[in-house]
């Protein structure tokens, strides 16, 4: 049962979080960990990978840093496996490592561009739930959430590459639903909006005016933060969300209704 | 400590099904709940049981497809508890088992009447109390019948989408005042309505409408009940506009 928001509704729970370096990411690891999870906190960036993972700590969770770049499938493999001989288990996935590029024509993006938001965004998700879903099978099942995006679901002007990288990722969430619904796994994914993180931080660094300008673009009128997207992650984690299954949950203040 | 303490709700079609066991789980959250339903046996029962576990509810029989009870419904509320936050408009009826070239107008027009002009009429004055307030949180009782079509059910069909383009529309209108406007779009779920269409456990049909959903089973109210908790909550600060989808995965194909 879920004893809410200053419940522990995450007690015995092993919780995963890639991408937990920062943002969205780190959020989630912290509302994990404050749920009474043992958390496991993955990311190619180290320094502040650790950071979460200790910040976990603080809290109580029984948590540690395990570097992985999701693109690589011996790190998943070995993130995985690392994962199950300390804890035993896996019960909480949530795959949320992910690279953006903004404000980018078709015709602007090099290759190598496109392969490196492919090989992070979609196939890092691909190679975690690959890894993953085995080691819940093992288990008593368990509970995936996959980071996509608003732009998972519509265009927008300048993010074709990235929007592509996030339907891919809202296409094999709901495929993944079919496969291993019966089987006691649970696949979900997020679909923020314009979330006020660290990801976003260099684009509007460099372009100041564009960080004002947009800030009207959400229909309540601000951007959203990480923890407001890391509170729905931690739903959709919850027996409250025990038959949402397949599902984009929008955390976007409306944005894909327009 | 509950996650709805302090607020009052307001159940449409509160006395059986979903919208029951949303008012249950928004009294035991800490809501004070006002059920509005057309049977006064059952919504003094549901009252009754709201009572006996520690809640605090009461009930106005309404029919939501006419005004006038929404109005004496809607100030009601606000006359028993002196406020309204919250509201999940789940009145609704599945109409006749008929092809669409035999639907008769009448059918036509009470399914419509009750599950989208009801829903409408409710949320007109809702939102009219809330934008005093300059906060509220609504959600609206759709269905995955909402995003795809089922046979037989044309005008089931037709008002559970509309319900979401309702949703929609009225979530970007008041984006900007505090009101934050959701869907929630169960598949099947326990109720006397699945019984209806798919007869009682043992049933061949239902059998079928059973294994149509990835998960191998239909949800228990209570799994919606706790979607709507969620978005009633501060917990979906940034959720408005959405359709949460509860049909373990039923529309994911």
């Amino acid at each position: 049962m879920d004893e809410g928001k200053t419940g522990r509704e995450f007690s015995g729970k092993v919780a995963l979080v890639t991408g937990a370096s920062a943002g969205i990411g780190r959020a989630a690891a912290l509302r994990f960990a404050r749920g009474g999870a043992a958390v496991v906190c993955s990311d190619i960036e180290e320094v502040g990978g650790r950071e979460t993972a200790e910040l976990a700590s603080d809290i109580g969770s029984d948590s540690c840093f395990i570097r992985a770049d999701v693109s690589v499938e011996s790190d998943v493999a070995g993130l995985i496996r690392a994962m199950v001989e300390r804890y035993g288990r896996i019960d909480i996935a949530f795959n949320n490592a992910g690279i953006g590029l903004f404000d980018t024509m078709v015709d602007e993006h090099t290759e190598e561009q496109y392969d490196r938001l492919m090989a992070v965004n979609s196939t890092g998700v691909f190679l975690c739930m690959k890894y993953e879903a085995p080691a819940m099978l093992r288990g008593s099942g368990g509970c995936i959430v996959n980071t996509a995006s608003m732009a998972g679901l519509v265009g927008a002007r300048g993010l074709s590459v990235y929007a592509a990288t996030k339907h891919a990722v809202v296409g094999m969430t709901k495929a993944a639903a079919l496969e291993y619904g019966r089987r006691g796994i649970r696949v979900n994914c997020v679909a923020p909006g314009l979330i006020d993180t660290e990801i976003n931080r260099p684009f509007w660094d460099a372009h100041p005016e564009l960080y004002e300008e947009w800030k009207s673009l959400p229909p309540l009128g601000r951007y959203g933060t990480a923890e407001e997207v890391a509170e729905a992650v931690a739903w959709l984690c919850t027996d409250d969300a025990a038959f949402v299954h397949g599902h984009a949950m929008s955390v976007d203040a409306g944005m894909v209704a327009k | 400590m509950g996650m709805l303490d302090g607020k009052v709700a307001l159940v449409t079609g509160g006395t059986r099904g979903i919208g029951r066991a949303v008012a249950e789980r928004g009294a035991a959250e800490g809501a004070r709940v006002v059920i509005g339903s057309r049977d006064p046996e059952r919504g003094a029962e549901t009252v009754g049981a709201i009572q006996a576990a520690g809640g605090e509810a009461s009930f106005i029989q309404t029919d939501v497809s006419d005004s006038g009870q929404v109005e004496a419904l809607v100030a009601g509320t606000v006359a028993a508890y002196g406020r309204l936050d919250l509201a999940l408009n789940g009145a609704g009826i599945e109409g006749e088992r008929r092809l669409l070239h035999e639907v008769t107008t009448e059918d036509w027009e009470s399914v419509m009447a009750l599950n989208l002009r009801g829903a409408f009429a409710c949320m007109r004055l809702q939102i009219r109390h809330m934008l005093g307030q300059g906060a509220g949180s609504i959600v609206n009782l759709s269905s995955t019948n909402g995003l795809i079509g089922t046979p037989l059910f044309a005008s089931y069909t037709a008002s559970k989408h509309g319900l979401i383009g309702l949703t929609r529309a009225a979530a970007l209108e008041y984006s900007g005042q505090g009101i934050r406007i959701n869907a929630v779009c169960p598949g099947g779920v326990d109720t006397p309505m699945f019984q209806r269409l798919y007869g009682p456990p043992g049933t061949d049909a239902r059998g079928a409408a059973t294994a149509a959903h990835p998960a191998g089973r239909i949800a228990r109210p209570e799994e919606v009940a706790g979607a709507v908790v969620f978005l009633w909550s501060d917990r979906a600060s940034y959720v408005t506009g959405s359709c949460l989808t509860i049909d373990g995965g039923l529309t994911a194909t």
